[in-house]
């Protein structure tokens, strides 16, 4: 006869059984059965406790972001619970693997207004791939399971999974079987070859193919595949932010980033191609602009693996639905050997002229102070594009996607389709706990810093040896360039009081520095990455600097705009 | 150019999946007008009738975003004439009204209808049919004042396609089985 266990300690082990190493929580009254539990595996298993729950959830994301595997986190219920919703809304929109585990008051007490009793389950339903609410131990092993197969597969996507406290004490005959299927779940759907066909014959035929880079490629493993096919048909390609670090900086098919703060030769030549590759990215609005201008003259081949995208923004000529490793592998064979060089003079023209108006100016200025472009560019060459890179929410977000770049991929942890302000710091916490041998640097700008700050103390705690740069405008910069552009620069609320970050970073015994002077750039950089430990370095920037090119909201990306004279 | 359609899916009998149903509505803010959800022909599988009013390029996402909830099973949209439906609509008359002439009992049998239940106070007529012809039986049986009124939601049937769920299940259980 098996033993009984708890349902707290079988919960353990199903996440054990997954290999589980790593969980970022914070605990309270209905998930502290559960911690008990995680007690007795605490060499096994790595517990890291933030200092809010919206810290433990960001972090889970940067440990899935790099390491592709799913980011585990545990909050107790209530406020607990609610504070992770932020965090399961950021994974949903950006297609990241997360199982959540909640804490639930006892059973008999659902649905009474109960001490931190709150319908996360029903709370989170528009933002979970899927969720469910266990009040019967016996579900354990088996929800568990099902959990990871869900969040895991195909389009990676966040879980939750609420847990009533009397569950978690009730007795278990505990036994575990990993899902691997289940009937109303196809997370890929077999390839069909005359999809191949078709899209083949089209890439074969084009005299102006683009290539779209999306994230799927870098969740489907599929970068060599990718640099194959466009190497092979001679095919100048542009990433989406959630795709950088998929081709090196000075790859010759590098033609840069998509979108509202992209480079100027992916907007333009949209509108100009005669066939448009999309692989594992989905039309998002900062990447299109306005729709009824986007590549309407193109047709337009989606590999896609969720079948709910296709046809969802753009209309897809060629569909192709499944995994994009294994659509590229099958499509390959096909692909005829091809050269567009002239085709492809038309970016590098493009980009003279970005160059001149836009690019020499972020990366220099006469005035003494530094450029944001020019302290990314300084990282990206002393880490020689080897470093992970997190960034925040706004202006220090474009400029750091523009400027780093990757020697290899996996590299950029962003919050892309929600732009959570407060990310950055968690993120690079869980980023360096999945990739310990990396070095981490964190962009971040003032205002988001100041949003998930209590993380420091997390930083502190564990020593994380996280590289925090903190580009110092004292407004919140992206929100005021708008005011600047659009609103007659009137800046309301934008203009923002930080405390001393430096002294701030002492008192939890980080180590510190400011600078704002250019001249001292080089210096505070080494010294920051060769500091053993976490270090903060804040670069006090110019106030009013303004990121372009950029697309007007609801322009076409052929009116992306330079400078802001542009706009008259 | 807005029109009529039905929404079919096969689901598993969940709890909260009406909830991640309706939802995908809500975020287009699509009005659903009606809504019938009950146990499909096999065990275990729940069928949801669900009839819109919207274009077909917003039906066809809808559709996909339904299948996309991983307790769907599959989910598909016809227009009217690719189904045979029926609704049910009942009607509350004081039995006074009824037995005071032949007018009412002459509607019930022009129209078809039923008497499901006599009280002395109340007398409860059914009538099934399509949403017209129950509207019309109401507008005419109201002259005499209708004291109680509740039209059901829709069920129906496909006239082009066999569905057969069985089969459906096992094709899929097949393809699940093959990737790998």
């Amino acid at each position: 006869m098996a033993e009984k266990i708890s349902g707290s300690e079988a919960l353990m082990r199903s996440l054990l059984a997954e290999g589980v190493d790593t969980i970022f929580g914070y605990p309270g009254g209905a998930i502290m059965p559960i911690y008990d539990a995680l007690y007795d595996h605490r060499e096994k298993i790595n517990h890291i406790l933030t200092r809010h729950e919206q810290g433990a959830i960001h972090a889970a994301q940067g440990y899935a972001r790099v390491t592709g595997k799913p980011g585990i986190c545990f909050a107790t219920s209530g406020p607990g619970a609610t504070n992770l919703l932020t965090g399961i809304a950021d994974a949903m929109i950006d297609s990241t693997p997360l199982v959540c585990i909640t804490g639930q008051v006892a059973s008999p007490l659902l649905g009474t207004d109960a001490f931190q009793e709150s319908d996360i389950v029903g709370m989170s339903m528009p933002v979970t791939k899927w969720n469910a609410q266990i009040t019967n131990v016996e579900e354990i092993p088996g929800v568990i399971a099902k959990a990871f197969h869900i969040a895991t597969t195909g389009r990676p996507g966040p879980v939750l999974i609420d847990i009533a406290k009397d569950v978690q004490f009730a007795p278990i005959e505990f036994e575990y079987v990993k899902c691997t299927k289940i009937r109303s779940y196809v997370p890929t759907r077999p390839i069909d070859m005359e999809q191949i066909e078709l899209a083949a014959e089209a890439i074969n035929k084009a005299k102006k193919p683009f290539l779209l880079i999306g994230h799927g490629i870098i969740i489907s493993g599929a970068e060599n595949e990718l640099i194959e096919l466009i190497e092979k048909a001679d095919i100048p390609s542009a990433w989406t932010l959630l795709g950088n670090s998929v081709l090196k900086p000075e790859h010759p098919l590098n033609m840069g980033m998509l979108g509202m703060h992209g480079h100027y030769g992916p907007n333009i030549k949209t509108n100009e191609c005669d066939l448009l590759i999309a692989v594992g990215m989905r039309f998002d609005d900062r990447v299109t602009s306005k729709v009824s201008t986007y590549a309407r003259q193109a047709k337009v081949i989606h590999i896609e693996i969720d079948p709910s995208e296709i046809n969802k923004i753009i209309h897809a000529d060629y569909p192709v639905l499944g995994d994009a490793k294994k659509v590229l592998t099958k499509l390959l064979p096909k692909i005829e050997k091809a050269t567009h060089t002239d085709w492809i003079n038309e970016f590098k023209a493009c980009y003279e002229i970005e160059f001149e108006k836009v690019i020499k100016k972020d990366l220099h200025r006469n005035n003494g102070k530094s450029t944001m472009g020019e302290v990314v560019r300084k990282v990206t060459e002393k880490t020689e594009g080897k470093a992970i890179i997190v960034t925040d929410v706004g202006q220090q977000q474009m400029i750091a996607a523009r400027y780093s770049g990757f020697a290899q991929s996996r590299s950029f942890v962003t919050s892309g389709g929600l732009g959570t302000m407060g990310f950055g710091l968690p993120a690079s916490i869980g980023a360096q706990l999945g990739k310990p041998d990396r070095t981490v640097v964190a962009f971040i700008g003032d205002g988001g810093f100041q949003m998930t700050i209590q993380e420091m103390g997390t930083i502190a705690q564990e020593n994380i040896p996280v590289k925090i740069v903190i580009l110092n405008n004292h407004f919140l910069g992206m929100v005021r360039q708008w005011q600047e552009l659009f609103f007659e620069k009137r800046y309301s609320f934008t203009e923002i009081k930080s405390p001393d970050f430096v002294a701030l970073s002492n008192s939890y015994g980080i180590a510190a520095r400011r600078i704002s002077k250019s001249n001292e750039l080089d210096n505070a950089v080494s010294e920051m990455l060769n500091h053993d430990g976490p270090f903060l370095l804040e670069v006090v920037v110019e106030r009013e600097d303004n990121v372009f090119p950029m697309v007007p909201s609801g322009a076409s990306v052929s009116d992306v705009i330079l400078e802001k004279s542009d706009q008259e | 150019m807005k029109q009529e359609f039905n929404i079919i899916a096969y689901t598993e009998n969940n709890i909260g999946l009406l909830n991640r149903i309706t939802i995908v509505f809500t975020r287009r803010k699509v009005n659903i007008e009606s809504l019938t959800v009950s146990e499909s022909a096999l065990k275990g599988v729940s069928k949801f009738t669900i009839v819109v009013e919207t274009t077909e390029e917003q039906v066809q996402k809808i559709v996909q975003q339904i299948e996309k909830q991983v307790e769907v099973l599959k989910a598909f949209y016809h227009t009217n004439d690719e189904l045979c439906y029926q609704e049910i609509a009942l009607y509350k008359v004081s039995t006074d009204d009824l037995t005071a002439s032949d007018k009412i009992e002459s509607l019930i049998r022009k129209y078809n209808a039923r008497i499901l239940e006599i009280t002395k106070e109340f007398t409860v007529i059914e009538k099934t049919g399509h949403k017209e012809e129950t509207q019309e039986f109401f507008e005419e049986l109201n002259q005499f004042r209708v004291l109680q009124f509740i039209r059901s939601g829709r069920v129906a049937i496909t006239r082009l396609t066999i569905e057969r769920l069985s089969e459906f299940l096992k094709e899929r259980d097949k393809m699940l089985s093959a990737i790998d």
